[in-house]
Parts: C-alpha cells; sequence; structure tokens
C-alpha cells in the first residue's frame, strides 16, 4: 500500500520548500523528492513487482486494471478502496537507511494510491496543544469523537485536551481511558494534558510519572489556576524530572472575580464587571520567575494582553524556559466584539482592546508567542443562550483556527513558514515529538488551500457545540486535508456547498 | 409624532426628540394622579406583566400605579414567586410570559443585558426597570423630568453625581441622558467607585466632592449600597460620610437655587444628611411623584408603538 502526493508545494519549515512529491508507506513517510524521482522509484518499485507471488497474493485478482495509467489522480474513495483490499501490513521498516525497502513482498499498480495535491501547500500536520474535549462528563457539550473530527476538519492531527473533565484527570486511569477512547476511534491523535493537582484543587500534587506512561505529555491546571505559589513550585520542580512541560493558566482568581469581560471603556459602558489585564499579567510573572528557580519548562496558555507578551519577552531574554500561546481569537478581535452582551464572544482570559490585540500581534511576529493554539471550549446553549454574566466563558476554535491564523499570512504579518511553526513544529517540538516531514516519520500531513475563500458557518461543524463569535466571517485558506498515519481523516468535500448555505 | 420604539431599554438608543417625546406626555400625565379619579381609560384590556427579579418596593409601585392609572391590568412576578428558583432559564420564563399575551413586560434582572435578551425574545414591548449595573432608563428620565421642570431646561446646566458610578446604573443612565440633552455631568467618589474609562460616556471626574458641586445646578447623591463593603470599595460609613457625603455645610459651594436629587433608598448620615435630604433644596419625594407620570407616559407611547407596528 503506497501513497503518492504530487503536484504540492511542501514546506517544512527551515527545511523544506519546493515543489516535491511524497511517498507513504503503510502510514509513514517514505521519501520527500522531486517529482521525477518519485516517478523512478514507483518504476523500481513496479519492476521488482513483476516476480508471480506479489500478483498472486491479490485476494481479488484485479489483473484487468493493471495497466491503468499511474498518473491518473486517484480521490479519497480509490484510496480507502485500496486500502480495504491490501493484503497484510509489508514490514517497511527493516531498512531504514534505504528509503525503498520494498523488496521483501511486491506492489502492483493497483497498490499505489496517487493524490493529485496541485495547487496546494502540504505541511507537517497541525497541532493543538490546547483544547477541552468534555468527555468524560459532559458528553452533551463534545465528546472525544466528535472533537477528534472536528480536529481532523481543522486540519489537526493531534490535540491535547485538557484536564477539566469531570472526573478531573488526575490519574492513569482517567488518562489511559482518554488515550484509549481515541485509539479506538482513529482519526486525530489525543496527548492528554493531567491537572497540576488533585481535583485541580491546588492542594496536592498527582501522580504524573505515573499519568506518563498512560499516555499523560504535559500538566496544566487550566480554568483552575494554582494559586499557592508554594504549590506551583514544587508541581515545577517535580515535573522537571520528568521533562514534563507545565502549562499554566495565569489568572489571578481575585482579581478576576466576578468579571466577565475585559475591564474597559466596553464594560464601563455595558455595565459588565471586568477582568483588569493585571489578573493575568501578575500570575505570567509569578509563573515565570518560578520557572527560572526551578528550571522547569513553563507554558503559557491563552496569552491576552500587552503585559503578559511584555513578562514572556523579558523572560525569554533572560533565557528562562519559557513558551507561550495565544489563540485566533486574541489576534481576531477585542472587546468590541461583546457589543450588545454576546455571549459567543466571552471567554476566559476575555477579549481585550485594541493595543493588546496589536501587542499579541507583534508577539506572534517577533517570535514571543510560539504557538497558537485554540482553546477549543465547546458549550451548548444552555450555558450560552443566557444572561451574559451567568454564561460559560470559551468558544469553539478547532474548525476555525486555521482559516483565521491565514489572515496573519495574508497580511504579511507572519510569514506562511512562521505560521507552520507556530501550528505545527513548537507544539510538537513542547511535546517531544519529530514531526518533520523526513522518511520514517508518521504520515501526519496538512493539506492546506491557501486561497480558498469561505464563510463561517457554525451549523457546519463537526464539533456538538457552535458557540464561535466568527459566524459569517469570510475567510481566506481553508483546510483541504488532513492526514493522520497516510489515512485520509478529512477532505473538503469540493463544491462550496458552505458558502451556499448561510447566505 | 409617534414614538419609534417597541421597547424601552436604555438611554442611549434614545433620540433627544425620543426623550423630549416623554417629557413632554409624562408631564401631561401628571395632572391625572392629582384627580378625584384618578384613571383614564387609555390602556384598558392591556395587560402589563411587572417581572422584577430583583428586590424592589419602591419602583415596582410606581410601575404597578402607573398601569393602573391607565386602566391596565397588571399582574407581578418576583423572584421569590417565579419558577426561575425552581431552575427555569430567564428565556424559557419570558417565552411562558410572551404566551399569554402580554402587551408591555417590565423587567428587573440583576444581570447587564437582561432585559435587552428578553426584547429579542418576545413580541411585548419591553421596558427596562434596571438590569444590572446597565441602565435604569425610567429613572433617569423621571430625574431629567424633575430638572426639566424645576429648572426649565435641562442644557447647559451643571449635574454632580456623587457616590458609587461603578457599581450604579442610575449614574450611566443619567449621564447618557443628561449629556445627551446638552447638561455638563460631573462625578465624584473614591476612585474605587469610578469605573475605568468612564470620561467616554461624556462625563467629567472631580478629585472630590466640593469641586464636583461647585456651580452645580444639580446634585444627585447615590445610595452607597453597605452589602458592597465585601468588595472593599471603602473603608468605613463614618469615613465616606466625611469624605463624600453631602451635608449643609459643602451644600454652600454649589449654587444658591441647586436642586438636591436621590434615586432612594437613602442612607440617611451616611451618603446625605438628614438637614439636607428634607430640605428646602430637596426635591427627593417630588422625583417619586414625577415617576408614576414618567412611566405612565412610557406605558402610554410604547402602546401606540407596539399598536404602529402591528
Amino acid at each position: 500500500m503506497l501513497i503518492r502526493l504530487k503536484g504540492a508545494r511542501v514546506i517544512d519549515p527551515g527545511k523544506i520548500d519546493g515543489f516535491k512529491d511524497i511517498i507513504i508507506s503503510n502510514g509513514v513517510i517514505d521519501a520527500v523528492v522531486e517529482p521525477s524521482e518519485a516517478d523512478q522509484m514507483l518504476l523500481d518499485i513496479l519492476s521488482k513487482a513483476e516476480e508471480p507471488c506479489g500478483i498472486a497474493e491479490q485476494p481479488f485478482g484485479i489483473t484487468d486494471q493493471a495497466c491503468t495509467p499511474i498518473e491518473k489522480p486517484c480521490d479519497s474513495s480509490n484510496h480507502k478502496q485500496h486500502d480495504t483490499s491490501t493484503a497484510e501490513p509489508y514490514d517497511m521498516r527493516t531498512d531504514q537507511s534505504k528509503p525503498c525497502g520494498y523488496n521483501k513482498k511486491a506492489f502492483t499498480k493497483e497498490d499505489i494510491t496517487e493524490i493529485d495535491l496541485t495547487g496546494m501547500v502540504v505541511v507537517p500536520g497541525l497541532i493543538d496543544l490546547h483544547v477541552h474535549l468534555r468527555e468524560p462528563g459532559y458528553e452533551y457539550k463534545e465528546t472525544i469523537e466528535t472533537g477528534l473530527k472536528a480536529a481532523a476538519k481543522g486540519g489537526f492531527v493531534a490535540v491535547c485536551p485538557m484536564p477539566n473533565s469531570s472526573p478531573v484527570n488526575d490519574n492513569s486511569s482517567i488518562t489511559a481511558f482518554m488515550v484509549s477512547r481515541a485509539k479506538e476511534l482513529g482519526g486525530s491523535q489525543l496527548y492528554p494534558v493531567g491537572s497540576i493537582t488533585r481535583g485541580s484543587k491546588g492542594e496536592a500534587l498527582c501522580e504524573y510519572g505515573d499519568m506518563q506512561k498512560a499516555g499523560m505529555v504535559a500538566i496544566s491546571d487550566d480554568g483552575r489556576p494554582v494559586e499557592n505559589a508554594r504549590v506551583m513550585r514544587r508541581a515545577m520542580e517535580y515535573a522537571k524530572g520528568m521533562g514534563l512541560p507545565v502549562i499554566s493558566h495565569c489568572e489571578d482568581i481575585d482579581l478576576a472575580r466576578d468579571g466577565s469581560m475585559n475591564e474597559g471603556v466596553v464594560a464601563t459602558k455595558l455595565g459588565i464587571k471586568g477582568i483588569p489585564n493585571v489578573a493575568e499579567s501578575t500570575i505570567v510573572m509569578r509563573d515565570i520567575a518560578l520557572a527560572e528557580l526551578t528550571g522547569a519548562t513553563l507554558h503559557i496558555a491563552h496569552v491576552s494582553c500587552e503585559e503578559s507578551v511584555d513578562a514572556i519577552r523579558h523572560g525569554k531574554k533572560r533565557g528562562i524556559r519559557v513558551t507561550a500561546e495565544t489563540a485566533p481569537h486574541y489576534f481576531t478581535l477585542t472587546d468590541e466584539a461583546v457589543a450588545r452582551y454576546d455571549t459567543n464572544a466571552k471567554m476566559n482570559p476575555p477579549l481585550r482592546s485594541e493595543r493588546d490585540r496589536q501587542a499579541i500581534i507583534e508577539g506572534l511576529a517577533d517570535g514571543t508567542i510560539d504557538v497558537i493554539a485554540t482553546d477549543h471550549a465547546p458549550h451548548s446553549l444552555l450555558e450560552k443562550d443566557i444572561e451574559f454574566d451567568r454564561a460559560a466563558f470559551g468558544i469553539v476554535g478547532l474548525e476555525t483556527s486555521l482559516g483565521l491564523s491565514l489572515k496573519l499570512v495574508h497580511d504579511e504579518t507572519l510569514s506562511l513558514e512562521q505560521l507552520i511553526e507556530k501550528m505545527s513544529k513548537n507544539p510538537a517540538t513542547l511535546l517531544g515529538i519529530d514531526n518533520d516531514l523526513k522518511p520514517g516519520n508518521r504520515a501526519d500531513i496538512t493539506v492546506i488551500d491557501m486561497d480558498a475563500f469561505w464563510s463561517v458557518n457554525p451549523r457546519t461543524f463537526f464539533s456538538k457545540s457552535k458557540n464561535t463569535p466568527f459566524a459569517g466571517f469570510n475567510l481566506r485558506g481553508e483546510v483541504y486535508m488532513t492526514m493522520i498515519e497516510g489515512k485520509i481523516a478529512y477532505q473538503r468535500q469540493d463544491g462550496g456547498s458552505e458558502i451556499e448555505e448561510i447566505s | 409624532m409617534r414614538f419609534e420604539h417597541k421597547d424601552l431599554l436604555d438611554i442611549e438608543s434614545l433620540s433627544v426628540r425620543d426623550i423630549t417625546m416623554i417629557l413632554d406626555t409624562a408631564e401631561g400625565m401628571k395632572e391625572i394622579s392629582s384627580r378625584p379619579v384618578k384613571k383614564v381609560p387609555t390602556l384598558r384590556g392591556k395587560t402589563i406583566v411587572l417581572f422584577f427579579q430583583e428586590p424592589s418596593t419602591r419602583t415596582k409601585l410606581s410601575f404597578d400605579i402607573a398601569a393602573k392609572r391607565l386602566s391596565a391590568d397588571t399582574i407581578s412576578i418576583s423572584s421569590g414567586s417565579s419558577s426561575i428558583v425552581k431552575g427555569e432559564t430567564l428565556i424559557d420564563t419570558a417565552k411562558n410570559l410572551e404566551a399569554m399575551n402580554p402587551e408591555i413586560i417590565v423587567i428587573r434582572h440583576p444581570s447587564s443585558g437582561a432585559a435587552e435578551l428578553v426584547s429579542r425574545r418576545v413580541r411585548a414591548s419591553v421596558v427596562n426597570a434596571g438590569d444590572g449595573l446597565h441602565a435604569h432608563p425610567t429613572q433617569a428620565l423621571l430625574d431629567m423630568m424633575s430638572v426639566r421642570e424645576k429648572k426649565g431646561r435641562i442644557e447647559g446646566l451643571n449635574l454632580a453625581i456623587i457616590g458609587d458610578i461603578a457599581h450604579s446604573r442610575v449614574a450611566r443612565s443619567n449621564i447618557a441622558g443628561f449629556t445627551k440633552m446638552g447638561a455638563t455631568v460631573t462625578v465624584a467618589a473614591p476612585p474605587t467607585m469610578i469605573p475605568r474609562g468612564i470620561e467616554t460616556l461624556g462625563c467629567k471626574v472631580a478629585p472630590d466632592i466640593e469641586s464636583c458641586i461647585e456651580n452645580a445646578d444639580v446634585i444627585m447623591m447615590l445610595r452607597i449600597q453597605k452589602e458592597r463593603q465585601e468588595s472593599i470599595l471603602f473603608p468605613t460609613e463614618r469615613e465616606y460620610s466625611m469624605l463624600f457625603g453631602l451635608n449643609s455645610k459643602r451644600l454652600r459651594c454649589a449654587k444658591r437655587d441647586v436642586l438636591v436629587m436621590h434615586p432612594g433608598p437613602m442612607n440617611r448620615g451616611v451618603e446625605i444628611s438628614t438637614d439636607v435630604a428634607d430640605g428646602e433644596h430637596s426635591v427627593i419625594l417630588e422625583q417619586v411623584t414625577n415617576g408614576v407620570a414618567l412611566r405612565m407616559a412610557v406605558f402610554y407611547l410604547v402602546s401606540g408603538g407596539t399598536k404602529n407596528a402591528d
């Protein structure tokens, strides 16, 4: 079973940028080569296949199709058909040094699926460091299944669900449940983030070692920040020993108390209690200081304001191991989006001022902010179609993230390479994953149609929840295909139905 | 001339013409309350629901009397008796009220934006009787009515508002209304009670009560909410009174014909001394009297609007 991705511009920042073909066998990248080389490679493979045994093992004996030209582009349904008709898996990885280790078993032309991606951009699969999949406990908002489908649609080959499920992911059995559920489903990878403290209560540490064995990749008390600096210090020290990053949701809950939106002019006009910037930035400063003290790897979640960007920039200058993420809404919207008490513009941290929005963009451009994550936070109408101050914080983001982020590229704020770093490479580095597009690595790939124009229509979301402030936004650039372990997890249905539906 | 709004949600959405129309209508309504038979048939057969999700005596009574003097039928729902305590959402409650075909729903609710939320879901006219910290439009309108009655105008006057501006919907609506009508509004309070960016609403911020009431034609004192003490807004009522309370000595800084107002209920001896509250400058009880006429005018005008919309 071979797949050839052809015709696309392949970008792996700092390593590859050009029109290359990618050859994938059994879910693993086998070669990233010039198209002519790919032709030759496939011819070689086929010539080796002229041993009779190769044909004999085909269960359906479809030899009459053997003369079909291999250049013919194959769509996904073809791909699946070939996939199921393939015999046993080949042991591809017997000789790592040699890209073409096909001599054990033979291929016929039917075993080669060609996917024509002319005009598309192929990048290492996007990774979302910050999502809420709500399972276990809040399956009416989202399940691992719907969340991973939404992830694939958004171009994400992997997501990191935060621990604030019910029960909290504070022990290895919850971690193991999430991992196994995702495995069962196939599709996007799930890398759970465990809680820093038991029950996210801010008191006792969880068994990070045990949870790490079950698949946990980082720790965080997202949504319920660790108030006690001593507990945070110990958590950082302990996690450092295991190489686990600490993802901090920075919020001084006393300063933020009773607030529902950004403290500022808009809140004053609307009569909504505000959350000041310093509710975030003071804890950013505290945790950077603790990271310096402990030497732990600190990742600041969902940065929303200027003061935090400054603090992180300063921390990096001092050589402290701190990275940071922001979410598309923080560089796209301001607190003006709350307008007439729109609960879909209510999230924590809140949308800030224009000045903060500009600071976030600057932080992305100069590398202070390493990662764009979504903070995908599904909520049902029960939590959103109510009074503003009583509504839940959070918006869905998986299916709009790339489209919104590409605006930074179209505006020439970021280069495409920088964007891929922030949505794929840097998250991978933080998680310790090598996702270079190179032989031997899993074929986790996102295919982007840079110039497709589309309108955000929440009714077409795969996510169970539709709480987005971006309904009706016209965006340029979207996911064409998400490939996970060589399988197509999502492919855009061409025909522009989404745009028609919204009008 | 016709009042062109289905609802009365805040002052910001009213034009100068709208406000003038409401005040003129209210002046005409005032006479009804001094008749031996205080009732006109204007809204006979109409149903007005008073949906109060926050404790209120004066405002609810004022709306109720206003409705009855126009011959409307009123039904009161308050927080204790409503199914919201049984877990029903605000929108569901509003839709259920709507199903009984009232013409007007008067709503008071602790959440800012609640009146607007309801207004989007019902055909009935919605009158905001106070939503969270956001707006209390009938209070601002009756305050403007009282000032216009005494001063003959609003334009060019200096209004001083003293008290917890941050947590006051009365202050927000009055700042919006008086500035829209051409008055100059200055506020004063401990900085803990001044919300960020309040100047963008069109008012000035004075550093102390003396400079705030200097040259004032109207002084509006806001109630200090004792229950807010837990928000650490001020150390003691004693100190508040010392620094920001209105007493007869301070009143001498203001113009000789200054009006003293208070939306009630007052904390005598805290934000206002008894001699000022009961003194010659006080129009506090006239505000209450005008409140009935003003709310009659609002009911009358939004009913006309509803009729025309149909």
